[in-house]
C-alpha cells in the first residue's frame, strides 16, 4: 500500500506540475468528524489509483450552497466569485467532489458567474475509474451484504445521476435493494435547503426518520449514500432506531475504500 | 318547415359564450404579465418535443399507471369528441343534421362509434376518479388547502363532464330510435351507436314527438353545457386542460438542481470585490425594485403561468418530504395561493381602470407564511412529482430571497451559518486555516 500523499495546488504549481484533477472537499469533508473519514477514504483511492490530484486546502471556501438556498443570494455569489477567482488563477480543469451540494453549485450555477469547469461527483468518478480498470474491486468483505442506497436529492433529482452510485454498488458482489421511494422519487433525508443547520419547523416526525424507516424496511447491512449531509441524518436516523450495532451508514466512497484490491 | 330562430339564437349564444371566453383569456395573458419578463425563446425544438412528451403524450401521468391511464382515456375523449363537437356546431348555425354524415359514409359511422365508446368509457374513468375524491377518500385530496371551494370546483367538474358524456349519449340513443321509428320526421339514417342503442328501450313507450323533444333538448344541453363550461374554466382549477400546452413548452429545461442568478445582485458583488470600480463613475445600475418577491408582481411570468395551470391534483404535495412529516409546508398551497392572490390583484386592477391600487394585502404573510417557506428542504420531489412542469420550489426561493434579503428575516440558526459562511468561509465556526486538518489524520 502506498503512503497517501495529499497536495495542494499552490504547491505542486510551485514545483512545476499541474494536477488534472482538482479534489473539492467541502466544508463538511473538511471539518465534519464523520465526514472527514469519507474524505480520507476518496483521498486514498485517488492515491493507490495513481490520480494526478490536488486540493486548494486553506484557499477552499464554503461554494455558497446553503446560503443561496437560505435565500442569501449576496453571500452565495460573494463565496462563487472569489472561489472563481482561485480556481481560474489555477486554471482548473476537472473538479471531483465528495459532495452533491459542492457538485451541484460548482457544475451548474458557477458557469454563469464565470466558472467553466467539468464537474463530477466522486460516485461518476470511481465509475469511470472502476471501467478504466485503474480501480479494481474484489467484493470480499461486502460479498453477499445487503445494501440499499439512498439517493441525495443534489445528484439524483437535481441532475439526474442514479445509475453511477448503483453501478459502483454492484462492483462489490453485494445484494442490493431498493427502497420503496427511491431514484426520482427518493425522499430527501431532510438536510437540503439549508435545513441541516437549523432546527425543522413543527410537524409529527423528522424527515430523516422517515427516510430511516423506509431505508431500514430494506432489512439492509448498510445503508449507502454519496453525500456527507444525508450520512449525518440518516446516521442519526439509526442511532434513533437503535439499530447501529445492526446497521451502518456508508459512503460508497467508503465502500470501495474497504473492498478495492489497494 | 323548421324555422330558422333556434338557429339564429344558437349564433347568438355561440358568439357570446365565445366573446366571454376570449374576454377571459385576455385577463389570463394581462396578469400573467404582470409578472416579470423572463426570455423562453431559446431551444424552440426541444422546447417543442418536451411540451408534445408531456403534455400532449402525457408521460408523466403514466408515473400512477392506473389514475394515468384513467386520465389518458378522459383525455383522449376530450380530444375526439371534440371532433364531434365540429358537427354539432356546424349543425347548430345552418339548421341542418349530421350534417357530415353523407361526405363521410361509411368513415361516419366508424367516427361516431368511436365517440360512443369513449364517452363510456369517459364516464367510467369518471366514476372512478370520484369515488377516489369522495369514497376512497385519498389523503391529498383532503388537506386543508382543499377546504371549500377547490373540493367543490373538482367535483364540479366531474358532475359537468358525466352529464355531458351521458347528454350526448341520450341525444345519440334518442336519434337512433327517431332513425327507426318516426319515417315522417326524416331522420337521416346515419352513425353507429354501439352504446347508445342501449338506451333504446327506454324510449319505446314514449310518443314520436315526446322522444324528438328528448333528442333535441339533449342536443342543445349539450352544446350549452360545452360553452358553459369552456367559461366555467376562468373560474377552475381546470385551465390545465389548456394551459398544459404553454406550461410544459417554456418549462424550465434546465437541472433542476440549478436555481436562478439574480444578476442584479452580481453588479453588486462585483463592485464590492473589485477595488478598482468607483461606485460613482459607475453607470447607474438598472434600478431594482427589490430582491427577491414578497408579491405576485415579484414573481416571474413563468410562475404566475404555473398558477393558472396548476390542476390541483396534489401529487407534488404528496412527494413533500416537509408535508409528508406533518409539516405547514404544501407545494400545492404554494401554488393556490399565487393564483388567489394574482386574481385578487387583476380584480383589484378591473375595479380601478386599469391600475393596481395598494392595498395593504401581499402574497407574503396574507397567504404564504413564513413557517411554510422554511420548511422546504429544495430536494425538488414537487417538481419532478407535477405531471405539467409546475416549478413550486423557485417561488419558495424567490419568497426567501425577499425574506432574506429585505427584510434580514431568516431563522437565528441561518443567520448564524451565514454569518460564519462570512467569517470563515463555512458554514461552522472552524478557521479556514485549518481546511486542510484532516490530512495530519490520515
Amino acid at each position: 500500500m502506498k503512503k497517501i500523499e495529499i497536495h495542494t495546488f499552490s504547491e505542486l504549481i510551485a514545483q512545476g506540475k499541474t494536477p488534472e484533477i482538482l479534489f473539492w472537499v467541502g466544508c463538511a469533508g473538511s471539518f465534519d468528524e464523520r465526514a472527514k473519514k469519507i474524505t480520507k477514504a476518496f483521498a486514498n483511492i485517488l492515491n493507490q489509483a495513481n490520480v494526478s490530484f490536488a486540493v486548494l486546502g486553506s484557499e477552499e471556501g464554503c461554494t455558497g450552497d446553503p446560503a443561496k438556498r437560505a435565500g442569501n443570494e449576496f453571500l452565495f455569489q460573494m463565496q462563487a466569485l472569489s472561489n472563481i477567482e482561485v480556481l481560474n488563477g489555477y486554471n482548473v480543469k476537472k473538479i471531483v467532489t465528495t459532495c452533491p451540494h459542492c457538485f451541484n453549485t460548482l457544475k451548474n450555477e458557477y458557469p454563469e458567474l464565470g466558472g467553466n469547469y467539468d464537474v463530477m461527483h466522486h460516485t461518476q468518478f470511481l465509475k469511470s475509474l472502476l471501467n478504466e480498470g485503474r480501480l479494481t474491486v474484489s467484493g470480499g468483505a461486502f460479498k453477499g451484504k445487503r445494501i440499499t442506497f439512498h439517493d441525495p436529492c443534489y445528484l439524483g433529482r437535481a441532475n439526474n445521476v442514479y445509475e453511477a452510485p448503483r453501478q459502483v454498488l454492484e462492483k462489490l458482489d453485494a445484494e442490493l435493494s431498493e427502497m420503496k421511494s427511491c431514484k426520482q422519487k427518493g425522499l430527501c433525508c431532510g438536510a437540503g435547503g439549508a435545513q441541516m443547520f437549523k432546527d425543522a419547523e413543527p410537524g409529527d416526525k423528522e424527515i430523516n426518520i422517515k427516510r430511516t424507516e423506509e431505508a431500514l424496511d430494506t432489512k439492509p447491512e448498510i445503508i449507502a449514500s454519496g453525500c456527507p449531509f444525508c450520512n449525518t441524518m440518516l446516521t442519526d436516523g439509526v442511532k434513533n432506531k437503535k439499530e447501529e450495532d445492526n446497521v451502518q451508514v456508508l459512503d460508497i466512497a467508503e465502500l470501495i475504500n474497504q473492498a478495492s484490491d489497494l | 318547415m323548421i324555422s330558422i330562430l333556434p338557429n339564429i339564437l344558437f349564433t347568438i349564444i355561440f358568439i357570446f359564450a365565445i366573446f366571454n371566453f376570449s374576454k377571459n383569456v385576455k385577463k389570463i395573458y394581462r396578469n400573467i404579465n404582470l409578472g416579470i419578463k423572463e426570455d423562453r425563446s431559446d431551444n424552440k425544438k426541444q422546447r417543442w418535443t418536451q411540451m408534445l412528451r408531456i403534455a400532449f403524450g402525457q408521460s408523466k401521468m403514466i408515473d400512477k399507471p392506473i389514475v394515468g391511464i384513467l386520465h389518458v382515456v378522459v383525455y383522449v375523449g376530450f380530444l375526439v369528441i371534440n371532433i364531434e363537437l365540429l358537427e354539432i356546431l356546424v349543425d347548430g348555425f345552418l339548421g341542418t343534421h349530421r350534417v357530415f354524415a353523407p361526405f363521410l359514409g361509411s368513415f361516419y359511422d366508424f367516427l361516431i362509434s368511436f365517440f360512443e365508446y369513449f364517452a363510456l368509457l369517459v364516464i367510467v374513468a369518471i366514476i372512478f376518479f370520484w369515488s377516489r375524491r369522495n369514497i376512497l377518500k385519498i389523503n391529498r385530496f383532503w388537506k386543508n388547502e382543499m377546504k371549500g371551494w377547490p373540493k367543490s370546483d373538482a367535483n364540479y367538474i366531474l358532475y359537468i363532464e358525466v352529464i355531458l358524456m351521458m347528454l350526448f349519449l341520450t341525444m345519440n340513443g334518442a336519434d337512433l330510435w327517431l332513425q327507426n321509428n318516426a319515417n315522417d320526421l326524416n331522420y337521416l339514417k346515419a352513425g353507429a351507436f354501439p352504446v347508445s342503442q342501449f338506451l333504446l328501450p327506454l324510449f319505446d313507450n314514449l310518443s314520436i314527438n315526446s322522444v324528438f323533444i328528448i333528442e333535441r333538448t339533449a342536443w342543445w344541453l349539450h352544446i350549452l353545457g360545452i360553452l358553459s363550461f369552456l367559461n366555467y374554466l376562468y373560474y377552475s382549477k381546470h385551465l390545465h386542460i389548456l394551459l398544459a400546452f404553454p406550461n410544459t413548452y417554456f418549462a424550465n429545461l434546465n437541472s433542476k438542481g440549478r436555481f436562478s442568478n439574480l444578476k442584479s445582485v452580481t453588479s453588486e458583488v462585483k463592485m464590492m470585490m473589485d477595488p478598482s470600480i468607483d461606485p460613482f463613475s459607475a453607470p447607474a445600475a438598472e434600478e431594482v425594485s427589490k430582491f427577491g418577491a414578497s408579491d405576485v408582481s415579484d414573481l416571474s411570468w413563468i410562475q404566475l403561468l404555473n398558477a393558472y395551470t396548476c390542476t390541483e391534483c396534489g401529487r407534488c404535495t404528496s412527494e413533500c418530504p416537509a408535508n409528508q412529516t406533518g409539516k405547514k409546508l404544501s407545494p400545492r398551497k404554494i401554488m393556490m395561493d399565487t393564483r388567489d392572490r394574482l386574481e385578487e390583484v387583476s380584480r383589484n386592477i378591473d375595479k380601478n381602470n386599469g391600475e393596481f391600487k395598494p392595498d395593504g394585502k401581499q402574497l407574503l404573510d396574507n397567504y404564504i407564511s413564513n413557517e411554510e417557506l422554511w420548511a422546504c428542504t429544495s430536494c425538488n420531489a414537487c417538481v419532478e412529482a407535477c405531471p405539467i412542469g409546475i416549478d413550486p420550489l423557485s417561488i419558495i426561493i424567490d419568497m426567501r430571497r425577499y425574506l432574506v434579503m429585505e427584510k434580514s428575516a431568516a431563522p437565528p440558526e441561518l443567520n448564524n451559518m451565514m454569518t460564519n459562511i462570512e467569517n470563515n468561509g463555512a458554514p461552522w465556526p472552524f478557521n479556514q486555516m485549518d481546511r486542510l486538518n484532516w490530512k495530519n489524520e490520515l
